[in-house]
């Protein structure tokens, strides 16, 4: 294989993926992310690292997660054969922990005794608290205050794992808030503090890094899809909000010409309406470290963002995303809250399993794909998380079908 | 240097301060804060209150390097319509009453990149604007706008903290001009500041490797500590104490004339700290 036409060879040094990327923070952070990208890259020249990386994947988070054929919503949609690939069946619950221990194994690494990050959904919140927790380390939670209200569950299990949770008003009191408290503290703290980025953006190294560690989910898909079916799948389906769970599906097979990828964007109440969908809704920006597509007025403001998932509530993307729409190579859609409650519904009423609103997204739209293709085409759907958290929301949304 | 005229307006200053043995006093404010009128008042009676340097923040929805004052100073500006057309113009009227009092405005990348950096930098230039600080374009993206800026003929202000070590400190001083912006503590704006001496340490440290003026800022509140920064630094910057005035005032006109009361009292103390 040529590497010279690989799509899987970036960021440039200066972290950029096309014209996405970069490294846009204050004098204050630059000196800790470059010794960031220091480490980072002498870790992953490490035997001793990714042994380390290995057995907690194993026996700590119970990789590798099942890809499961399922069987009656092929059925029921009457084409395409559908695959999950069961990121929900991770310790805590989602993909997110795939990242979280590689970034702790980072901050053991450089010394650092006290762990932050932000979170939307609570499902990074809790799987940092865990790594924490699992090594000891102190551990701040940065959350929104309209998150902590729809996310009850998670806020208790952050707290239960022993980390402090502390609600953000400034701002919608969401995610992108979350990101920017969370930013403060680590300019305040920056000597002793390792900030763990729920997703794959803010400023270089933190896109690539966290793809990297989400990759596993492209990997062992690709090794389980060739035991199953002896061949690479045709279509590959994940959600979207900063993008990490699909960056981790889609980055083993971006050379794969023959495979086709699909990243679902939220779209909320409509593309006109209140939405989440940054390359469908956005134009490029510069926001957290990195320039990327974005929900912006005409002015240059941050404009909110909207769905009925507090983990795709962002009004950005990661960077690698916004260049693989650039090129083509990925096709990107957007999906309504109402269709996601439709792909929760069918998941939970076909599969026995209860989806996370995040990954009922990508659901949802292979609820539109599948019945237009043929039987023998293999769809895989990245099933990054399970729907426990969701119970509220949903409850509320279904009230009139759950009373019949 | 001593004044000449090729210098520039914020090169000038601090040429004629440096004669008068005195820092200059810079003071911060958002722009359309609390509203458009009454941030126009405050800005056009900041030079004769004794602002020296005026730094105008261009507001912006997500001020990760600001604290709550600034935080809420944005807030209030956006709430109230502010927009970049409407920033310049506020420079636009202040020049026809002042062509010496240097301005730098001062913000996030987002808005001017949004704008276009070309026609940004063009009616800037044309609307009287000295220094530009945008927090969050470090040394490693002088091509975006820093470069640009100086072959517009504004300076760029850079930001120097005190994670900025020896192995950095001469990449951010390249390409830097007008004067370079020691941000004493890490954190947000607003934050508590360091011990006088431990700055004064920390300033001559940079001093052994620029001629640019120093000045020095976050957490700098009242005139007293403003006299003892000015005692060895360049320029004293003192922006949330001023914001506050803006917000604790129960109308906005209480909020101006606060404002400028506070910049009178910096001012004088500024002016006699070296005496």
């Amino acid at each position: 294989m040529s590497t010279r036409n690989t799509l899987r060879q970036g960021p440039d040094t200066s972290g950029f993926f096309g014209r996405f990327g970069g490294r846009f923070v204050a004098e204050t952070l630059m000196p800790l992310i470059l010794d960031l990208q220091a480490e980072y890259e002498k870790a992953k020249q490490d035997p001793e690292f990714h042994a380390e990386l290995e057995v907690l994947r194993k026996d700590f988070v119970g990789r590798e997660t099942p890809l499961y054929l399922a069987e009656r919503l092929t059925e029921a949609l009457g084409g395409a054969k559908i695959y999950l690939k069961r990121e929900d069946l991770n310790h805590t619950g989602a993909h997110k922990i795939n990242n979280c221990l590689g970034q702790i194994l980072l901050a053991k690494r450089m010394g650092k005794k006290r762990i932050i990050a932000e979170t939307g959904a609570g499902m990074h919140g809790v799987a940092t608290a865990t790594v924490a927790a699992r090594f000891g380390l102190e551990c701040v939670i940065y959350m929104g205050s309209t998150d902590i209200h729809r996310q009850q569950p998670n806020v208790q299990r952050m707290k239960l794992l022993g980390a402090e949770v502390i609600p953000v008003t400034s701002g919608t009191g969401t995610l992108k808030d979350a990101m920017n408290e969370a930013l403060r503290d680590w300019v305040t703290n920056v000597d002793n503090t390792f900030y763990i980025i729920g997703t794959v953006a803010g400023p270089h190294p933190y896109p690539a890094l966290v793809r990297d560690f989400q990759a596993v989910i492209g990997e062992e898909t690709r090794r389980q899809i060739m035991a199953k079916e002896g061949r690479l799948p045709d279509t590959l389906v994940a959600c979207i909000g900063g993008g990490s769970n699909a960056m981790g599906l889609f980055h083993p097979f971006l050379d794969d010409v023959s495979v086709h990828m699909i990243g679902v964007e939220a779209g909320g109440e409509g593309l006109d309406k209140r939405h989440a969908a940054s390359l469908k809704g956005g134009e490029p920006g510069v926001l957290h470290g990195n320039r990327t597509f974005l929900l912006q007025s005409e002015d240059g403001q941050i404009q909110d963002a909207h769905s009925i998932s507090a983990g795709l509530d962002y009004p950005g993307i990661g960077p690698e995303h916004a260049w693989l729409h650039d090129i083509k190579r990925v096709e990107y859609v957007a999906v309504t809250d109402q269709e996601a409650l439709e792909g929760f519904k069918a998941l939970c009423k076909y599969e026995g399993i209860i989806p996370a609103l995040e990954s009922s997204h990508a659901l949802a739209h292979v609820l539109k794909l599948a019945p237009t293709l043929p039987k023998d085409h293999i769809i895989v759907v990245n099933l990054s998380g399970r729907g426990d958290k969701d119970m509220t929301t949903v409850t509320e949304h279904l009230a009139h079908e759950l009373a019949d | 240097m001593t004044a000449n005229t090729h210098a520039s307006r914020l090169e000038r200053r601090f040429a004629a301060l440096k004669e008068e043995s005195r820092a200059a006093l810079v003071t911060f404010i958002t722009a359309g804060d609390p509203d458009y009128a009454n941030s126009l008042d405050i800005l056009l009676g900041l030079p004769e209150a004794g602002a020296d340097v005026i730094e105008l923040g261009m507001p912006f929805t997500d001020p990760m390097a600001d604290g709550p004052a600034i935080q809420l100073a944005n807030q209030r500006s956006l709430a109230a319509g502010q927009d970049m057309l409407k920033t310049l113009q506020m420079v636009r009227i202040l020049r026809e009453q002042d062509q010496d009092t240097p301005v730098i405005l001062m913000g996030y990348y987002n808005p001017i990149y949004r704008y276009g950096v070309k026609r940004f930098l063009e009616e800037a230039a044309e609307e009287g604007v000295d220094g530009l600080i945008v927090v969050d374009l470090p040394p490693e993206h002088d091509d975006e706008l820093c470069i640009p800026a100086r072959e517009a003929g504004i300076h760029f202000i850079r930001l120097a903290t005190p994670t900025t070590d020896a192995k950095r400190l001469p990449g951010v001083l390249t390409n830097t001009s007008g004067f370079l912006y020691y941000v004493s503590s890490t954190g947000v704006t607003g934050s508590a500041a360091p011990t006088p001496e431990k700055v004064q340490t920390e300033v001559e440290a940079i001093r052994a490797h620029t001629d640019i003026p120093i000045g020095v800022g976050f957490g700098i509140r009242t005139p007293e500590q403003a006299a003892r920064i000015a005692h060895f630094a360049d320029g004293v910057v003192v922006g949330s104490a001023l914001i506050d005035c803006i917000a604790k005032a129960d109308t906005p006109e209480a909020g101006t004339r606060a404002v400028l009361a506070l910049t009178r009292d910096l001012s004088a103390a500024v002016r006699s700290a070296r005496q």
